[in-house]
This record gives C-alpha cells, structure tokens and sequence, in this order.
C-alpha cells in the first residue's frame, strides 16, 4: 500500500511524503513513491498520524455487554482514529486472573480491528486485598496492573504491588482517591457543587493519594503512573516529582481541558465522571501541564454505560464518559487549533507517549515501524451526535459542539480498518 | 399567571414571578384566616404527592392546600409504593402522566431529581425539597411571612443561622431574598458552610451577635442528629453554645426582629424555648403562610396550564 501526498506528523515535525507500507510495516518515506500495483490512498490535504494509542478504557466485556463489549468498543476505537486501546480490568469477573486476560485478547483478536491490550488488576477482584497473579497475566498478554475505579486504600499493599511489579517491568496505573474524603461526592466541590446542591469531591481527595504514590515511587525507586489527573494542584505534585527524579508518568482526558463544572448545573447525568470536572483554574493547569510534558499523555478513559444507566438521579447515575470518538477532535479543537500543543507534540501525547510508558510497540512513524496509522482531515467541522457513535455508550457531555478534525482512514498492521 | 410549568427552584425564578406568588399567598391566606376552607380552583384536577423522605409538615401542607381548592390528591409514600420495589423515578413519573396526574409535587433525597421529573412528565412539577438543593415553597413561605409583618423585603436584613451547607432552605431563601433586594447573613461552623455562597450573594459572618447585630429577621436551621454522628461538630451541646440562638443573642438584633424557623425545632439547641415561645416568634404564622403559598403555587400554574388548552 502506498499513502500518497499526506502531512506526515513526526517526531520533530510535518513533512508531505509518500508511505510505503509492506507487510504490516512502513518500508520506505520518500517523495514520489514508484506505483507498485497495490491500493493507493490519496492523502491530499490530509494528516498522517501515528496511530493514536488509549491506555485508559474501559470495554466492559466480560460481563456487561450491555454497556459495550471488545467488539463495539474496537469500532468506536478505530472510528476515533485509535490503533490499540489498553482496557481495564474492572469487568465481571474482574480481569486479575490469567483467563480472563487471555479471553480479552483473544477477543480482541478475534474482532480484528483494533489492538486490544488488557490491563491486570493490581489485587484479586479490586478488592485492595492480594495481590493478583501479576507475573502470569503479564505471561499471556496484560500490559500492566491497575485497580482503576478504586485506589489500593492499603498502603504498603500499594508499595508491595508497586514493588513486586517493577520485576516484571510492569506498572501500576493508580486510580487516585482518597474514598474516605471523597465521602460519597458525586462533582467537584467548589460553587457549583453549592448551586447544584450535589454532594462535592474536594481536590485534596485526588491529591492526597497522587502524592501518596509519588512517596511511593520514590521511595522504592519504581515507577508509576497517575491516571486521570483533574486537578491544578494535583498537576503541580507531579511537576515537582518529576524535577526530583521520581519516575512518574501521568495522564489526562479531553473532558478536563475542554470543559468546567459549569456543565453539572442543569444535572445532566453525562457530565458525572470520576474524578469529577474541575474548574477553570484547574483546566488551565490541565492545558498547562500537558503543554510543558508534566503530562505525560491524553487518554480518553472510555467509560460507555447504557442509557439506563444515566436516566436517574444524578446521585444514582453511573460515573464516565463515553470518549473514544470524541478524543482526537477535542484534542484539534481545544489544544491544537489554539495553538497550545503543535502536531507533533499531540502525536506524542496520543501515541509516542502511551507507547513508551507501557512498551508498546508503534507511536511513530519511521522506516521499519509497524504501518499503524491514522489519516485525518483537520479542518472537517463536525457536530457531537451520541446517535452516530459506534460505542454502546451514548454517554457525553459533548452533545451537540462543533469540532474540528475527523479521522478519514484508521491503518493497522498496514490495513484499513476505519474508512470514513 | 406564571409562565412555566413547574416550579422547581428559586435559581430561576423572577422578582416578579416571586412577587406574583406572594401577593396571590397572601389573598389566600386571607380567605383561610376567613375560614374559607372549599375554593373551587383546583376542581376536576388531581394532584400526587410523591414523597421519597419522611415529612410531616410540608406534606399535609401541600395536601391541605390541594384539598382546599378541591383539587383531587393522592398520596405516595416511598416506602409503600412500587419505588420500594426498584421503579425508577422516570418509570413513576410516565405512570403517574398516563393516570393523568396535573400536579406532582415531589420531595426527593437527592438535589436535581424534581428537574429529572419534570423533564420526564407533563404534569407541573412542583418541588417540595430535593436534597441539598431547593425548598422554594419554604423559603417562599418564609418571605411571605417577612412580607406580612415589614411590609417589604427589600432592605431586610435576615440572618440566617444553623446548618447551612445541607439546607436547602438556607439557599433557596438566599436566592429569593437577594432577588427582592434583602441583605443575607449567614452563621455557621465552618464544616457547615459549603463552598462559594459568599459568590452567591451571602454575607459570611463570624459570630452570632455579628450575624443578628440589626437584624430584623432571625432565622434559626434545624441541625440533624446524623451531621454530629457524620463529625462535623463534636457535640449538640457545644453547638448549643456556640451557634444556638438565646435571649442575649436575640438582644442584637433590631428590637421588632421576628424569629423564624422552618421546623421542626430542636428545642434547646438551635433555638431555645425562650425563643420559639417568644411573643416576635413567626414560627406558627410560617405554617399558615405554607398552606396559603402552597395553594397560590398550584392556583398559578392551574391558570398557565389552562392556558395552554
């Protein structure tokens, strides 16, 4: 196959170039590529991503299919331009065993669109307790361990886990919440928590347990990585640990640079995540910090429910928001069109980054990488429509913006698996 | 005539709209201090009270103020229903429409949930408190009473003491009294004060007699037993002590300041008897302002919904 005319994002810039791609892999980059006889894609006035990497969704199967399964969840993932999707273990049975990891790839694989790498759980059934069989879900295809949607309330299980991981050069991705400051909150807590009436969640219960794993991670001398960051003060943690040498990574997700509690007041229960949407200081941190690397990437922490899942009381409706086939055009719209992050730093963010934290293969484009990549139109305008997503969950907060950037072709291992 | 089909908060309401509902109050309450027990405006209607937290204030006074205008009423208790049964409230809401319900007056535990249901049905919706959220009805009420005895809210100066963090009196009251141009207080420990009402238009004190100091309304919030068990103040005699309202407090404030409170009262601790049974205590009239408030409201939006046929 040959990607012909396209702006290639790379490391240290764009450059239009042909693609020629064989047997999964990207051969040569040169100007005017010979015809070879094989497909052609005209990529005239469009740009050529690395395939964008998730490590942070979630695809609910095993166990409930209703709110998405891996085969739903993959074409959501290609749809929005993603290449391999990392998902995490708190399904039904939680993945923290072999067999269940091993059926999430082999699911993944058998749907074929997308790379489906399973994330372990730290502890057998993410209930803070034992540690899970790290060394045999890596053996058969975990890519690291996480108890996302709880923190490990246990500390020095936390530093056991941590500890014993860094063995298997796997990582923990910490989920960070203090439960019993959290008390039961449901959106930030600040002024519109108060106009709303809705129980807060205040920064310092996210804080608290960011600083906490960084105590860890340098202590032990291992890394971690911090999922989700929401808070300006839980960014400035992570700064200074990284300046100190400490092996942290972190990420974040489009709703906290492209939205404020402001969203919650009119109770729509597609805002209600966890962490909650900050404020406006925190957002401006959030854009700051991905900016400067504090960081490290953008993740959409995919979180598809049904829509009987969110049709209650705020307080009842499940937390998340459905991102796979909104996060590339977020990230266009908030950070690239303002001019805050250039091509080449959100490539890195939504693929380099990812890739280097969790040893992935991909996230750039290069003679001899494998050919996963992602073909978009930057100046395509679209409007948020959940009833065109391809995920099960029609849960966002986005109904209804403009944004720009639509992904036109999805490659991986060098075939198309999204056309748009 | 008020040009919505529910009545869900204060947030939104008008000067206006307010004012219509406490001049309409107060014409009803006027025909019940006649005894006019049997008004026609609600005939050939039907109301459901839908209540998910116990009350026996609110709810008898909404159901008087239905009955009174002969409307018909039902009564749902969520203990007793199908709710126990795992409904959910949009399922009750679209049960309730099809039975053709023209009123729902809901008290829920969790703040949004009236606006949930008033998305969902196409009775009027009326908001009888939704957890930390609203009361309009009280804080109505309430302004009703101040109305009454001053004549006029603008320039009142009403200090409001007591849990304020989980009541939905104490914002409701504040968005109604900033709209008609009142000065609001507010006292409390500094775990039950939530975040940003000073933004909203509250004047934060710190201390009671600072708080009372020239105020012509004092207004005392029931304290629950479960928010000192929660540990947000050590014990309910310390509370006492420190934020209760006594004679001497009361000396700071103007010498006609009426005492308030939305019941039902702790006697003792953030009122004391001396203050309940006090001869400028409103707490009585409040109850009677309630019903009179109650069948304005529903009087109101009967005439938007005529309207609309």
């Amino acid at each position: 196959m040959i990607i012909r005319n396209g702006k290639l994002v790379l490391e240290n810039g764009v450059e239009q170039k042909d693609l020629l791609i064989e047997n999964g892999k990207i051969v040569k980059i040169a100007d005017m590529l010979p015809a070879n006889g094989e497909k052609e894609i005209d990529a005239s006035g469009l740009y050529v991503f690395p395939g964008l990497i998730d490590m942070h969704v979630h695809l609910r199967e095993p166990g409930f299919e209703h709110k998405e399964d891996i085969e739903s969840g993959s074409k959501a993932a290609v749809k929005g331009g993603f290449t391999q999707i990392c998902c995490m273990p708190n399904t039904d049975p939680v993945a923290d065993n072999k067999v269940v990891v091993s059926y999430i790839r082999h699911r993944g694989e058998e749907v074929g669109l997308c790379k489906v790498r399973p994330i372990g759980a730290i502890t057998k059934g993410e209930k803070g307790e034992f540690l899970a069989d790290v060394g045999e879900m890596k053996k058969v295809g975990a890519v690291a361990i996480s108890d996302d949607g709880k923190t490990v309330k246990n500390t020095r299980l936390m530093r056991l886990a941590m500890e014993y991981a860094s063995g298997f050069d796997m990582k923990c991705l910490c989920h960070c919440e203090d439960i019993d400051l959290a008390n039961g909150g449901v959106v930030n807590e600040g002024l519109n928590s108060t106009v709303a009436g809705l129980n807060g969640i205040q920064r310092a219960a996210e804080d608290i347990i960011i600083a906490r794993e960084i105590c860890l991670a340098e202590s032990l001398n291992v890394p971690a990585h911090i999922c989700h960051v929401s808070t300006h003060s839980g960014v400035r943690l992570i700064r200074d640990a990284k300046r100190a040498g400490v092996k942290i990574t972190a990420e974040t997700c489009p709703h906290y640079f492209a939205l404020t509690d402001d969203v919650i007041c009119d109770f729509n229960t597609n805002t209600k995540v966890n962490p909650p949407i900050r404020e406006e200081i925190d957002k401006q941190a959030i854009i700051e910090g991905l900016k400067d690397g504090t960081l490290d990437c953008i993740v959409t922490d995919h979180a598809p429910h049904h829509a009987d899942d969110k049709n209650v009381e705020y307080n009842l409706a499940a937390f998340g928001i459905s991102g796979l086939e909104t996060s590339f055009a977020l990230t266009i719209t908030h950070l690239y069109k303002t001019g805050v992050l250039t091509l080449p730093q959100i490539a890195d963010r939504m693929s380099a980054a990812p890739a280097r934290i969790l040893n992935l293969e991909g996230g750039k484009i290069a003679e001899g990488e494998v050919a996963d990549l992602m073909i978009a139109d930057l100046d395509k305008k679209w409007t948020v429509d959940s009833a065109k997503f391809l995920s099960k969950g029609k849960n966002t907060p986005f109904e209804g913006h403009e944004l720009y950037g639509e992904v036109k072709y999805t490659i991986v291992d060098g075939e198309v698996k999204y056309n748009g | 005539m008020l040009n919505r089909k529910d009545m869900l908060g204060l947030i939104d309401a008008s000067a206006d709209e307010i004012y219509e509902i406490l001049d309409t109050a107060a014409k009803m309450k006027k025909l019940l201090k006649e005894g006019n027990k049997k008004l026609p405006y609600l005939e050939g209607s039907t109301a459901t009270i839908l209540f998910y937290e116990n009350s026996t204030r609110t709810r008898t006074s909404f159901e008087l103020a239905a009955k009174y205008m002969g409307a018909t009423v039902v009564n749902i208790s969520a203990g007793s229903s199908s709710v126990a049964k795992g409904e959910t409230l949009v399922d009750t809401g679209k049960t309730l429409d099809a039975q053709k319900n023209d009123f729902i007056i809901i008290r829920h535990p969790m703040g949004g949930a009236p606006y949930l249901l008033a998305k969902t049905v196409k009775a009027s919706v009326l908001n009888a408190g939704d957890g930390m959220n609203e009361h309009p009805t009280q804080a109505l009420l309430d302004m009703l009473t101040m109305k009454e005895r001053f004549g006029e809210i603008e320039g009142l100066k009403v200090a409001i003491l007591g849990d304020i963090k989980h009541s939905r009196v104490a914002k409701s009251n504040l968005f109604g009294l900033k709209k008609l141009g009142a000065e609001v207080r507010m006292f409390a420990p500094e775990t039950l004060i939530p975040k940003g009402m000073d933004k909203l238009g509250a004047k934060l004190c710190k201390s009671r007699e600072e708080a009372v100091d020239g105020a012509d309304v004092v207004m005392g919030l029931r304290i629950q037993l479960e928010r000192q068990q929660a540990g947000n103040f050590p014990s309910l005699a310390e509370y006492a002590d420190f934020y209760g309202v006594d004679d001497k407090i009361l000396s700071y404030a103007n010498p006609n300041a009426i005492i308030m409170h939305p019941g039902p009262v702790n006697r003792g601790v953030e009122l004391t008897s001396s203050m309940i049974d006090h001869d400028r205590s409103r707490i009585e009239d409040q109850v009677l302002s309630g019903v009179a408030v109650r069948m304005a409201l529903l009087f109101l939006l009967q005439q938007h919904r005529k309207s609309l046929k």
